[in-house]
């Protein structure tokens, strides 16, 4: 058995989901490839090489694969997919966009979302946002499969000394082109990577307010995070928004500031380590998975977090 | 130009999910059904291209069992012109609907295919990414933006660091994000007229596709269950609590 990971990479670097699915592919066992396809992304496959576990480094470098447009990335990937027992990517916005299109070109039906191997054809998967968990098996040849982040711990970053080959192939279906993106900017922690998540929902009343929680988060080295009901109401970019729709997050310390606990934002933080919900309603769902609940208005309480921390 | 809309028939989002205890699946009997809410603001977002001028005919396909030409129905009332129901008893996997898809899109030629990003029950976010690479079109998933200009079409997606914005030539595919738009409701003298609008029922043999897929479903269980914590009377009292209790901070 190998198989090829698609590595996600940002701005020169190795993403962090890359290693979480390298470690998937750890627990279904055989050699580990990863693909880093991108423009000017040598780097990146140098630092590819090193994540511990990893065998082989392909590297597609071409304008083509520039903003990891589908339509061109995927033929490559289903081109070399052909020769892996499993072709991998993370959960992530480009690895969903691209890898059911992989799939597709494979004649095969994918598995999404994984949360745990259970062997090296059988896979658990959260359904009905989390609310139950499918096992499912996989009879296809080359067995197509995302990886949810939060299932599996990073393998890490160095330590591996891989081999770099470069795959010539480049596909530019010419049916698509990057126009730009608006890309927010921010010195804390990655949502999905962060130890610590400070999230706010409608409590906040306005995104103003959400200056209480960024300077919270920022004495506790914590990303900021929202919930569906804040983002909709536009106190807060899409970006920041945990849920099922959303971003997975699983870090240590999840605070929910006046967050009610909708089932969709619940999909998307209940697997964290320790829960913390502070609300005005003692009846908010929210405190039926919160460690520590504490019922008091988020505007006194916030401020005296900051303070004691 | 003509805008093919597909939707599914899946639980109400309201409906609070049971497992089975044979494990064999969610318990759907008496279960309220809708549209896919993803699926709804596919319908909203070609209603609004017809209402602009953009699109000239809008045809709602489904893959589903009788019961879903309820939600064919409803997306008629919402300002579809015709139906077309691809009728299925079975659960089909993604690549099977997929295909299927490409089968009425092959037939009725549109210019755009508007889907849903995923679909509540199966979560799979697979479909829309799937039927453009069966149809070769380019693909705009998870969209927060879409406009219609000359022979290409502008799509702003919802992305992990922000937004980023692709044109793609006609024919493509989209697929919706939850801020694309506000779904409206359908108002009774539509509800009425939609009764009398064109409804087509195919079946997958008659479209000669195999529904036949590589993933088996062994079982289904309900999740580890959370449970509550205990309620602190101070954020002294919390702090106190996860440095000595949780050790988190």
């Amino acid at each position: 058995m190998t198989i090829l990971v698609i590595a996600e990479h940002e701005n020169g670097a190795v993403a962090p989901a890359t290693l979480n699915t390298v470690a998937a592919a750890a627990k279904i066992g055989g050699d580990i490839h990863v693909l880093v396809a991108g423009q000017n992304v040598g780097g990146v496959a140098e630092a590819a090489a090193k994540i511990a576990g990893v065998a082989k480094v392909l590297v597609a470098d071409n304008a083509a694969y520039a903003h990891q447009l589908p339509e061109n990335v995927a033929p490559l990937v289903a081109e070399l997919g052909k020769a892996y027992s499993h072709v991998l990517a993370p959960a992530t916005s480009n690895g969903k966009n691209i890898l059911p299109r992989v799939a597709a070109l494979l004649d095969v039906d994918q598995i999404s979302e994984i949360i745990s191997v259970e062997s090296a054809d059988t896979f658990k998967r959260p359904i009905y946002a989390g609310n139950a968990i499918a096992t499912v098996q996989s009879n296809a040849a080359v067995k197509v499969i995302t990886v949810r982040s939060t299932g599996f711990d990073a393998v890490a970053a160095e330590g591996g000394s891989a081999a770099v080959e470069a795959v010539g192939a480049a596909h530019d279906a010419g049916k698509s082109s990057f126009v730009g993106e608006e890309l927010a900017k921010s010195d804390r922690p990655e949502l999905t990577a962060a130890k610590i998540v400070v999230s706010g929902g409608r409590g906040m009343q306005n995104g103003d307010n959400f200056k209480h929680l960024y300077s919270l988060a920022d004495k506790l080295g914590a990303a900021v995070g929202a919930s569906r009901a804040a983002v909709d109401a536009g106190f807060v970019p899409n970006d920041m928004q945990v849920g099922q729709t959303g971003k997975i997050v699983a870090p240590q310390l999840y605070i929910a500031v006046g967050i009610s606990g909708a089932i969709q934002h619940l999909a998307g933080m209940k697997d964290s380590k320790v829960i913390v919900a502070i609300n005005k309603d003692e009846e908010a769902p929210i405190f039926q998975v919160a460690d520590y609940g504490l019922v008091a208005d988020l505007f006194e309480a916030v401020p005296e977090l900051e303070k004691l921390v | 130009m003509k805008v093919l809309v597909a939707v599914k028939r899946v639980v109400d989002y309201n409906v609070k999910v049971r497992v089975k205890a044979d494990n064999s699946g969610v318990d759907l009997a008496n279960v309220k059904m809708s549209m896919n809410p993803f699926c709804e603001i596919a319908v909203e977002e070609a209603v609004r291209l017809k209402e602009k001028g953009v699109a000239t005919e809008i045809v709602v396909v489904t893959i589903g069992p009788a019961t879903a030409q309820e939600q064919l129905r409803t997306a008629l009332a919402l300002g579809a012109d015709r139906a077309v129901l691809v009728e299925c008893a079975d659960e089909l996997n993604s690549l099977a609907v997929a295909k299927l898809l490409k089968a009425v899109v092959d037939k009725e030629q549109p210019q755009l295919v508007i889907l849903g990003k995923q679909a509540i029950d199966s979560d799979n976010n697979q479909t829309g990414q799937m039927l453009a690479a069966l149809t070769g079109f380019g693909q705009g998933t998870f969209a927060s933006k879409v406009e219609v200009a000359g022979d290409k079409v502008n799509v702003t997606r919802e992305i992990d660091g922000g937004l980023q914005t692709v044109a793609l030539n006609l024919p493509a595919i989209v697929t919706t994000d939850l801020r694309l738009n506000e779904p409206r409701y359908a108002s009774l003298p539509n509800i009425m007229k939609a009764k009398k609008k064109p409804l087509e029922t195919v079946t997958p043999d008659a479209l000669g596709v195999s529904t036949a897929s590589t993933n088996k479903t062994l079982k289904v269980e309900a999740p580890a269950a959370r449970s509550a914590g205990i309620k602190v009377k101070s954020v002294a009292e919390l702090v106190e609590k996860l440095k000595n209790e949780a050790k988190v901070i």
